[in-house]
């Protein structure tokens, strides 16, 4: 027993709870400060995962804990998205009846889930990590309790997140009673020494079903129907948190089950990873056209960008899963500086039902706020996926990934399927240029502009703020590093 | 720093500066503008006379820097033979459209950041020795042009035209860059490189597989002439360059659609000969859609921008040509009629803009006799008219002139229709644009129309007709230049030709 391996997430739970305790000391003018000091805790975290010796590569509790460069590079990346979403929860803290300690302290139980997620080696540490992420998360989106649509977020999270959750205890009981083990590793062994568990039925199930339970939190086909509602109605920071971390921490199992349990079985199904790939593509681009509301927009966006995602990891090689890491670094600063942006504009507007978040409310913010209206504009179209950008370069390097598998010698039979992929793909950034430009269009270029009056930013926004344009651009602008590092990464974890 | 580095660097280095000019500095931002593409195009002027001509095979003004070395990525720019007259030329017309922006009157800091963003983008698209980066410079080229025509456009067709042109041309970006991935991915593992001259050197040293190069020469062909609108790929063009504001369809139609020829000039010719091989002569066939049909369209146009949009698109079919022929002559005259069009087009499009200034329309019918109100005005558009038909003198002729000599030897029946196309249908839409905007009775209303007055309006005009006529009387500037490069590129792209062929090819070129 290594209680070390866990200090970060111990650190964590620690500080959560901290915060609780906290909050009966604390007058309620003055709790919203305390986003911010959990924030600036996490950055300690944060900074403690570089200065901190940390072991190469270590196993710990029975073998469900593994700790490895995978491991690292996700705790580090739900760390920053965790300390970015706790300065918008601040932000929006007014827009919060009662409760707003806890509003944080689920924010960082959540993160801890996420952190265990990054560290699952067994399909218990899976599915305690998934319900510790998920069921806060039931909480969080219904977290403004006034609010009609937040509570209809929450129910539909909770119905389909149950849902999703009993697929994965099914799936996990299907693959423990073929194989008779719950952890990867031996997973992995058992198949080597006997080929025909890969190919039973009842075991080929038990790993579908648990992708479909995984496709839930990621919010891919045939999953996804949930993400448009849920981003629109929960708040903005949840929403945001959604979108990065609770995605994240999906792609990283779907990773670990795939590559370090099943990767026989992974490269058998190449076909159906390419289906739900480029069925979600297109559903989530061709469904954010007719998009108002900016965060149904963001949804739909999400789902499309699960596409991508799924997309690496069909080119089933290990340049796809480095390009997932990749594009993921730079999701996290594009997705959160447009829901920060969001969460700040739309401050003036909000219970006003008819029109909370449309698009129109940005009209005339480079007058108003030029950092917004530039922030939310490289976001935009930089999940466009326009140079000089971060997007770009993630879809370059996934388009490059397939690129590679559908010319490579042993994919022969595949050839065409990829080819079609491909396809689907440029398909779905040629939509979807049409609709982030609208946004765009919308900030510069509406008539008749109606309040242009400034809004002010409080000093953490706009260190935030500054944080994702920078880390937009640079990720754009000099990929060595990040790429170095992801490659690095999985060439050590995925031999 | 090497001389390139600061021809492109200049106009996106002012883009970045702009944006943190207070939006009401008019003057100053219009000024940081200026003198960004002033000295562009006065530091390409410089490239292009310091180039030295005699070793024009060789990469000069290179620089080199790693950027993505795990990929094999970098910021490599340098100019020979084949590109040096592009990037003047690019830098040259980014100048006169910057010079022709003054019609754009209301938020000129968004425009002119976009302005800059295009031609820094352009200009080290041409000057990239990357493949990465060629795309990359391309796309930060493009996507501005959409959001340009989409704010600043006019006319009732705006919304439609540029829903059109982005569709069309990020889906003939994106093939090419499908066919770039493959081809890098072609390069045997560790040697993987996106350096354009390592690519050539391997692929010469070490044909790609056959399968591979059908496969990839489609997509590069069909993603490039998506981009250059090649027929039946091609109604973006008129439509979009109709809609667009004066600058933007000056600098993409004379400068970045050339973009897409440079790249089968320079990566899909000299990789893949077995792929050019087999799909030149289909290229020659398309290459007759752009030159008559477009040409027959261009003649019905009552729209003077759409005129010239039809016969910027019949151009195209001329350089596709000279590109199909794949020899020494053919080839030489492409990329002199490249750099040829490019000035003309920005020419036409920067005077058709004036006039629209002045008039608010551009329906032919409703003109008339405007060469008594406007001298200077009539007289540019008049020699414009002429080197859009080929007249001697002028750039085009020897470019054109060069393709059909070349195209000769190769497609006997290709060439006297396309002959046709240039002498009979060019002269006719030409002449009658001419005839319905300039002659006759001067109709009531345009009485107060007036002429390019000043010095400072007339200069863009002046120094794109100027550039037209130096290289059409001394085109051994150009050609020159271009001549030893093209050699070496037809040498590999007719690898696998028939050897009487290319025996034949070198006879006629010597």
């Amino acid at each position: 027993m290594n209680a070390s391996l866990i200090g970060f997430e111990i650190a964590v739970v620690l500080l959560g709870l901290g915060l609780l305790l906290l909050d009966l000391w604390t007058p309620p003018e003055r709790r919203r400060g305390l986003g911010l000091a959990a924030a600036l805790s996490l950055l300690l975290v944060l900074v403690a995962t570089f200065v901190v010796p940390i072991p190469q590569e270590a196993v710990g509790f029975g073998g469900g804990y593994l700790f490895d460069g995978l491991a690292l590079f996700f705790k580090r990346f739900f760390l920053v998205a965790a300390i970015l979403v706790l300065v918008m929860q601040t932000e929006f803290a007014d827009r919060i009846a009662s409760g707003l300690s806890e509003f944080y302290a689920l924010v960082l139980f959540a993160l801890a889930g996420m952190m265990f997620a990054a560290s699952a080696n067994n399909f218990v540490m899976l599915f305690v990590a998934i319900e510790l992420i998920t069921v806060t998360f039931y909480v969080l989106t219904s977290f403004q309790r006034g609010r009609q649509a937040s509570l209809e977020a929450g129910v539909k999270y909770l119905i389909l997140g149950a849902l999703s959750s009993g697929f994965l205890v099914f799936g996990i009981a299907l693959v423990y009673g073929t194989s008779g083990t719950m952890s990867f590793p031996e997973i992995a062994a058992k198949i080597e020494a006997n080929h025909s568990l890969a190919h039973q039925g009842l075991f080929q199930f038990g790993i579908v079903l648990v992708m479909v339970a995984l496709g839930f939190k990621i919010a891919a086909v045939p999953m996804q129907i949930w993400a448009p509602d849920v981003y629109q109605g929960a708040p903005t920071p949840v929403s945001a948190f959604l979108a990065v971390g609770s995605k994240a921490a999906g792609v990283v199992l779907l990773l670990r089950v795939l590559l370090t349990a099943v990767p026989d079985l992974a490269g058998h199904s190449a076909k159906l990873l390419m289906v739900a790939a480029g069925v979600t593509i297109l559903y989530g681009s061709l469904c954010a056209i007719p998009q108002r509301n900016i965060k149904r927009l963001l949804g739909y966006s999400s789902i499309a960008s699960a596409g991508f995602l799924l997309l690496g990891l069909s080119a089933l090689n290990l340049n796809g899963v480095s390009a997932i890491l990749y594009y993921l670094g730079g999701y996290l600063f594009t997705v959160l500086a447009a829901f920060l942006v969001i969460c700040i504009v739309t401050r003036s507007t909000a219970g006003q039902t008819s029109q909370e978040d449309d698009v129109g409310l940005f009209a005339g913010l480079h007058q108003r706020s030029p950092l917004l209206a530039t922030a939310l504009t490289l976001a935009m179209v930089s999940l466009a996926g326009v140079p000089p950008l971060a997007g770009f370069f993630g879809k370059f390097l996934l388009l490059k990934a397939v690129v590679e598998s559908a010319s490579s010698p042993d994919q022969t039979a595949l050839r065409s399927a990829y080819y079609t992929l491909i396809a689907v793909g440029l398909t779905g950034v040629v939509i979807s240029l049409y609709y982030y430009f609208g946004v765009v269009k919308a900030i510069f270029w509406s008539k008749g502009v109606g309040d242009l009056s400034p809004i002010p930013l409080s000093l953490p926004a706009r260190l935030s703020l500054y944080v994702c344009i920078a880390g937009m651009i640079f990720l754009g602008v000099y990929p060595g590093p990040l790429l170095d590092l992801t490659d690095g990464v999985v060439k050590a974890v995925f031999k | 720093m090497s001389l390139l580095t600061h021809i492109l660097g200049w106009p996106l280095l002012a883009a970045l500066l702009l944006a943190f000019v207070p939006r009401n500095f008019r003057f100053l931002t219009r000024l940081i503008a200026l003198a960004a593409t002033f000295t562009s195009a006065v530091l390409a002027v410089v490239m292009f006379v310091k180039f030295d001509t005699a070793a024009a095979t060789e990469y000069q003004f290179v620089e080199k820097l790693p950027w993505v070395a795990s990929l094999g990525i970098n910021y490599h720019v340098g100019v020979d033979g084949l590109n040096v007259g592009l990037v003047l030329m690019g830098a040259l017309v980014a100048f006169a459209a910057c010079c022709c922006a003054w019609e754009v009157q209301e938020r000129e800091k968004e425009f002119y950041i976009l302005l800059l963003a295009m031609t820094g983008g352009i200009l080290g698209a041409f000057a990239s020795l990357d493949v990465f980066f060629l795309y990359f410079f391309h796309e930060l080229a493009l996507v501005p042009t959409f959001i340009m025509i989409g704010v600043w456009g006019r006319g009732e067709e705006k919304d439609y035209a540029t829903f059109k042109i982005t569709l069309y041309l990020s889906i003939g970006a994106l093939l090419a860059l499908i066919g770039l991935l493959a081809l890098y991915l072609q390069m045997p593992e560790g040697k993987r490189t996106f350096d354009l001259v390592s690519m050539t050197e391997h692929f010469r040293g070490k044909a790609m597989d056959g399968s591979a190069q059908q496969f990839i020469f489609p997509l590069l062909l069909f993603g490039f002439g998506i981009l250059v609108s090649l027929w039946p790929f091609h109604t973006w063009a008129p439509l979009g360059y109709g809609s667009a504001p004066t600058p933007t369809a000056m600098l993409h139609a004379g400068v970045l659609k050339k973009f897409g020829l440079y790249g089968l000039i320079r990566i899909a010719l000299p990789m893949m000969p077995e792929g050019a091989a087999m799909w030149m002569q289909w290229l020659a066939l398309l290459c007759l859609g752009n030159i008559i049909y477009c040409g027959l369209v261009a003649m019905k146009q009552k729209d003077l921008n759409l005129l010239i949009g039809n016969s910027s698109v019949a151009h195209m079919g001329f350089v596709f040509l000279g590109i199909a022929s794949l020899n020494v002559l053919g080839v030489t005259g492409a990329v002199l009629v490249m750099i040829a069009h490019g000035f003309l087009a920005a020419l036409s499009f920067g005077l058709s803009g004036y006039l629209y200034q002045q008039t608010k329309t551009l329906e032919m019918e409703k003109l008339g006799g405007l060469l008594r109100q406007m001298p200077f005005f009539g007289a540019a558009l008049v020699m414009a008219a002429m080197a859009g038909c080929g007249l001697p003198g002028f750039a085009n002729f020897a470019g054109e002139a060069l393709v059909f000599f070349g195209a000769w030897t190769e497609f006997r029946v290709v060439t006297i229709i396309a002959v046709w196309g240039a002498l009979v249908i060019g002269a006719v839409y030409m002449l009658r644009a001419v005839r319905n905007v300039l002659h006759g009775s001067l109709p009531e209303q345009w009485h107060a129309v007036k002429d390019v007055a000043t010095p400072w309006r007339r200069l863009p005009f002046a120094l794109l007709l100027g550039a037209l006529l130096l290289f059409g009387f001394y085109p051994a500037l150009l050609t020159r230049k271009i001549e030893p490069v093209v050699k070496q590129i037809v040498k590999d792209a007719r690898a696998v030709l028939k050897p009487s062929v290319t025996v034949g090819v070198k006879n006629l070129s010597e």
